[in-house]
């Protein structure tokens, strides 16, 4: 048993230790909006938040994440109502949708650490997130919208 | 698929008023997953898409699978508008298998060609109008007035004294009249859904993690299978041992099936392991000598052979010129790279089969799989979950049929879901394809004569979709519509008949062929000494869309005006599923020599926009869809295998890649065309062509950093 503390609860996962992190959510808790779509941390569609950082969940062996804060999309905000998601709505982002979640999670955790990033703060820390949908400008749109949201909401 | 525009409008509007009382199983694309309703909880149910409950409630059904193109929010929003329902309160249901739901253009229930709006935009107006037309009648009844006395606004009928008279009360009345056969549609000046920007019905769910991809598909006892697959084309299983397999913790089964070997386990990750762990021996030999040279030889021989298929041919295509051009262009497999892993879940019985899957071709699924198991279509259920990513490959019945058989031979509920690995080498790709292309030009310049011709495999032969041995008009589309003025035409097809298998890939043969086409016009206008825009125009005088969305995206771009250093401008322009799209990029060279595309400005014309929201958003789409394939994208075989595995060797457009994209929407009052491919084929030639401007390579193959 591995005791995994994820969207603010520590549950008890029956799985083995070199389970990767993506399938021990999915598969065994069924937090199915973290999304598999490499396997090798080259698309980015299965980005959690590992003590707050942009983590790819699917080469991260659960034996290694033990007691480390995890937060999922589902995590993110009880109502959906964190900022980046009020801005995804607002620019209407998602197409598909299936990498979204990644996409949200990367953008949360840039605007955690740098909350005013600029064009280049954004290609940097959006790199490992592939759309094929292409909604890249969308993608940018909101999170500026997100920036200018949380500042408000600092300053208020 | 051979599109049509004529539908049986009886079939179409025949209402199931009530009392058909067929249990309807929706698989609504919410966390509760599944949901059945009768049709007696909807007292109201005059056609196929259309259900009303007396408590008020409007559930709205879509046929057409949500790949990202909208149609979850456009389809509705045709059904609303002339229904006059009230948007902010209806449901939209993912619609079961019938017939009733057949794509027009089709005539099977099916996802593709850029097709939902156009296919669906006069049935479903004509389906919301029928339904508002009965409901007016019976308000009508009621209120002891004349019908034409009445009105509509957003879930209510207005009486004469402005009695409001909600659709729920009116649902159980107004299912007794009869279905209208010819409803009156509106003025589309009385327009208040379609043409402007409604949200996505599809957000709210997508930010949250909560929409239900195949992928995520939850049923009782339901395992996951990892198949391992013939490592080359035309490699044959020779024998398995599964000890090592069902050695690893969580494998329940190994079982062969057509694609290869099932592994079955109680999650993926033990699936994939017993799948490492399983012990095969395949037989290689049948094609180990294929390469991506060995395919390139193939078909640059076919350039010159004389079975070629004709299609189309106009005047003398030998007639002499002042000068003759020649050039010959070539273009990579691609794979579709969906985001989403192909993926399906099946539970087979004796007597039924239920299959969740992301598919694009629900219908024929359903006869596959019935013939597959002996069962009839009745026992069998196609729930179509949300796509992560289509491009079609999701027509491909593979993920399904794998499911299918996995969950027949285990006797349990089966999800296969395959690696990126497994999904990129799968086979199903755009054609490779070269082209010759030729014209005589007189001496002021212009085409006296245009000769093409192209080599590529058969997407109908490999689909079943289409006539074998005969015309493909895929592998020509956009060299058989060569739009510029030009009285003597030839233009032919050698089938390719080897290699890797091929598949539909968003927008299909103009993925390649528009590039070849766009390329060479350019090239033509560079040897006659003029500019590619204004060339163009004056070959395109008897071509108004043609013309009007190049001259807008010409000026929306500002062509000609001066750029900064080492930077140019290439433009190209191409019909395809009936829209028609130009685009202008803004290149510059990066320090490794490869190109840099800043900007990209584009003109559709779609004709009438159901939402212009999700034109834009689906032409910017296209165009970064394009762009992977120009800059980076390429299938390679060597020694029968596929290099190409996952993200590392088959890049593409991450977030620093992509240009600003300005998408410039023609007003229209045409029927409107397709969306979500068109913007695709101009992206290549516009970026080689600017490249050309650049520097003075013309580059003749995609993808284009190849050459560098």
């Amino acid at each position: 048993m591995i005791a995994l503390n994820i969207n603010g609860h520590t549950q008890q996962l029956d799985v083995e230790p070199d389970t990767p992190l993506l399938w021990a959510l999915r598969d065994t808790l069924k937090l199915t909006g973290t999304k598999f779509g490499c396997g090798q941390a080259l698309c980015g569609a299965c980005t959690v938040h590992l003590d707050g950082q942009a983590t790819r969940s699917c080469v991260l062996p659960v034996s290694a994440v033990a007691g480390r804060k995890i937060t999922t999309i589902e995590g993110l905000h009880p109502d959906a109502e964190h900022p980046v998601q009020q801005a995804w709505r607002a620019h209407d982002v998602p197409q598909c949708g299936y990498c979204q979640s990644g996409q949200i999670m990367s953008a949360a955790a840039l605007l955690a650490h740098n909350p005013k990033p600029s064009d280049a703060d954004i290609d940097t820390a959006m790199a490992g997130n592939i759309c094929r949908c292409g909604t890249y400008n969308d993608i940018r749109a909101a999170i500026h919208t997100a920036a200018r949201k949380m500042q408000k909401g600092h300053s208020a | 698929m051979s599109p049509t525009n004529a539908m049986d409008r009886r079939t179409f509007l025949q209402g199931s008023v009530a009392a058909a009382g067929g249990l309807v199983v929706a698989f609504s694309l919410t966390p509760t997953a599944m949901a059945a309703s009768t049709d007696s909880d909807h007292v109201f149910a005059p056609n196929a898409f259309i259900r009303i409950s007396p408590n008020g409630a409007v559930t709205l059904m879509v046929s057409m699978a949500e790949m990202g193109q909208g149609v979850r929010t456009a389809l509705p929003m045709i059904l609303a508008e002339e229904l006059d329902a009230d948007w902010s309160r209806i449901t939209v249901e993912q619609a079961p298998v019938d017939e009733k739901y057949n794509n027009p253009l089709f005539h099977m229930q099916g996802t593709g060609g850029s097709s939902s709006v156009r296919a669906f935009y006069t049935p479903l107006r004509t389906a919301g109008a029928a339904a508002r037309s009965m409901l007016l009648d019976a308000a009508a009844e009621r209120l002891g007035v004349a019908v034409a006395d009445c009105g509509t606004a957003t879930g209510y009928v207005i009486g004469p004294q402005g009695q409001r008279l909600s659709y729920g009360d009116l649902a159980t009345a107004a299912a007794k009249r009869a279905v209208p056969e010819h409803p009156t549609l509106k003025n589309p000046r009385e327009f208040r859904l379609i043409g402007h920007e409604i949200g996505r019905t599809d957000t709210a769910d997508k930010v949250r993690g909560r929409a239900t991809f195949g992928i995520d598909v939850e049923l009782p006892g339901l395992l996951t299978a990892v198949i391992a697959r013939p490592p080359a084309l035309g490699a044959t299983l020779k024998s398995f041992d599964a000890t090592k397999a069902l050695a690893v913790k969580g494998v329940r089964y190994v079982t062969p099936i057509s694609a290869g070997i099932a592994v079955v386990a109680d999650g993926f990750y033990a699936a994939r392991k017993g799948r490492d762990a399983l012990e095969v021996d395949w037989d290689e030999t049948a094609s180990s000598s294929l390469s991506s040279a060995s395919i390139r030889a193939t078909m640059t021989e076919l350039l010159d052979s004389n079975t070629a298929m004709v299609a189309k041919t106009q005047g003398d295509p030998d007639v002499s010129g002042n000068r003759r051009i020649e050039a010959t262009y070539a273009a990579p497999y691609l794979a579709h790279a969906c985001m989403e892993p192909m993926n399906a879940t099946a539970h087979v019985t004796a007597s039924s089969c239920e299959v969740y899957a992301p598919t694009q071709a629900p219908g024929p699924n359903r006869a596959m799989v019935a013939a597959l198991l002996g069962l009839k279509p009745e026992q069998v259920t196609i729930s179509q979950t949300y796509l992560g990513g289509g491009f079609g490959r999701r027509f491909c019945p593979d993920f399904i049929t794998a499911a299918v058989e996995a969950s027949k031979a285990t006797g349990v509920p089966v999800k296969v879901v395959y690696t990126r690995e497994d999904d990129m080498r799968a086979q199903y790709y755009r054609p490779g394809a070269v082209a010759r292309l030729s014209a005589t030009v007189e001496d002021s310049g212009l085409p006296a004569s245009f000769k093409a011709r192209a080599v590529a495999a058969s997407i109908n032969r490999a689909s079943g979709f289409g006539k074998q041995n005969e015309l493909d008009g895929q592998a020509v589309e956009g060299l058989a519509s060569w739009p510029y003025k030009t009285a003597n035409i030839h233009v032919d097809w050698a089938e390719y008949k080897a290699g890797p298998g091929v598949w539909f890939w968003r927008s299909v043969g103009c993925s390649q062929n528009i590039f070849f086409a766009e390329s060479f016009i350019d090239e033509l206008a560079h040897l006659s000494g003029r500019d590619p825009y204004e060339y163009r125009r004056e070959l395109l005088k008897d071509e108004p869309r043609l013309l009007g969305v190049l001259d807008l995206a010409a000026s929306k771009a500002g062509w000609g005006t001066p750029l900064p250093t080492g930077h140019a401008r290439g433009i190209a322009v191409a019909e395809s599923f009936s829209s028609y799209v130009a685009e202008v990029v803004e290149v510059s060279l990066n320090p490794d020599g490869t190109p840099k595309v800043h900007r990209v400005v584009a003109a559709v014309d779609c004709g009438t926009v159901v939402n212009p929201a999700i034109v834009r958003r689906q032409t910017q789409s296209a165009i970064v869809y394009g762009l992977s394939a120009a800059l980076w994208g390429e299938i390679t075989v060597a020694a029968g295998r596929i290099e190409q595995g996952n993200f590392d060797t088959y890049p593409v457009a991450r977030m620093p890649h992509v240009p600003q994209i300005d998408v410039h929407v023609i007003e229209s009052t045409a029927a409107p065309t397709g969306i979500g491919e068109p913007g695709t084929p101009p992206i290549a030639p516009a970026i080689a062509n600017a490249l050309y401007v650049l520097n003075g390579r013309r580059l003749r193959e995609l993808p284009l950093t190849k050459s560098v």
